[in-house]
């Protein structure tokens, strides 16, 4: 029987986004507050699963053209890039810095290395979580 | 002023509490799936929606915090807890289940004859 899915879709449209803003919002806040990328990570492929309870998969394939395995490989990629570039000066394995940057927009902002560790988190959690889910999922 | 205000709030918190065991009875007594839906999705999103509202005002007043992730909750739930009762419903009425037995009128199976005749 051929139903029709239009409430759902509609509404997937406008949830969605708010999902992604809240997700990156939570991603953002992680150093001072709860969040962080392991829950920024899991609530992006949450956004990711709505979209393909409600569309299908080859329409979420070609709305979100990313190879999800390549996205894990990135983000351990960058895990292990911040880690191991703290040896380039002469410090133990994983030691992060921080500092005050003169950005040409932003002004004067306050950046650490271990966001760009949290990155990698969170590109890692969408990946494996994304290729879990579309392997069960996939028919052929 | 502080007085209304710490009023209004205990008032929001409790019209969403007794809202939501409205929503329990409801869910408890009504007879099929249809009316149980009917009960839970409308009542339980009125009283959470209260609930965060009441919560929402608490720490805005009393702690002078501005959580709008307390309002994009209640944006949120707004949104969604109709469209999944709907989706329950739909596919409840598309698994074949029944109606009450003395209910009276079933449009979708009239809809759904005719287009079928068609």
């Amino acid at each position: 029987m051929k139903t029709n899915d239009i409430i759902l879709q509609t509404t997937t449209k406008v949830v969605v986004f708010i999902i992604i803003l809240f997700s990156i919002f939570i991603f953002f806040k992680g150093h001072y507050t709860p969040g962080g990328g392991f829950v920024g990570g899991l609530l992006t492929s949450g956004a990711i699963v709505l979209l393909l309870l409600a569309f299908d998969m080859k329409t979420v394939a070609e709305i979100l053209p990313i190879n999800y395995i390549y996205m894990t490989a990135t983000g351990l990629l960058f895990a292990v890039g911040t880690a191991a570039g703290a040896l380039f000066f002469n410090v133990p394995f994983l030691t992060h810095a921080f500092g005050d940057v003169y950005l040409p927009i932003l002004g004067k902002t306050s950046l650490h290395t271990a966001t760009i560790f949290d990155l990698g988190v969170f590109l890692v959690v969408v990946g494996v979580t994304m290729t879990i889910i579309q392997t069960i999922g996939g028919d052929e | 002023m502080i007085g209304i205000i710490n009023i209004i709030i205990v008032l929001f918190i409790i019209i969403g509490a007794f809202l939501s065991l409205v929503a329990a009875f409801g869910v408890l007594k009504f007879p099929d799936v249809y009316t149980r839906n009917h009960a839970a999705s409308k009542s339980a999103t009125l009283g959470v929606m209260s609930i965060l509202l009441g919560t929402f005002l608490y720490f805005y007043v009393e702690k002078g915090h501005f959580d709008s992730s307390v309002l994009l909750g209640i944006v949120f739930i707004f949104i969604t807890s109709p469209v999944a009762g709907h989706l329950i419903s739909r596919a409840a009425y598309n698994s074949g289940v029944k109606l009450w037995d003395k209910s009276v009128q079933d449009d979708l199976k009239l809809a759904a004859k005719s287009k079928k005749k068609n």
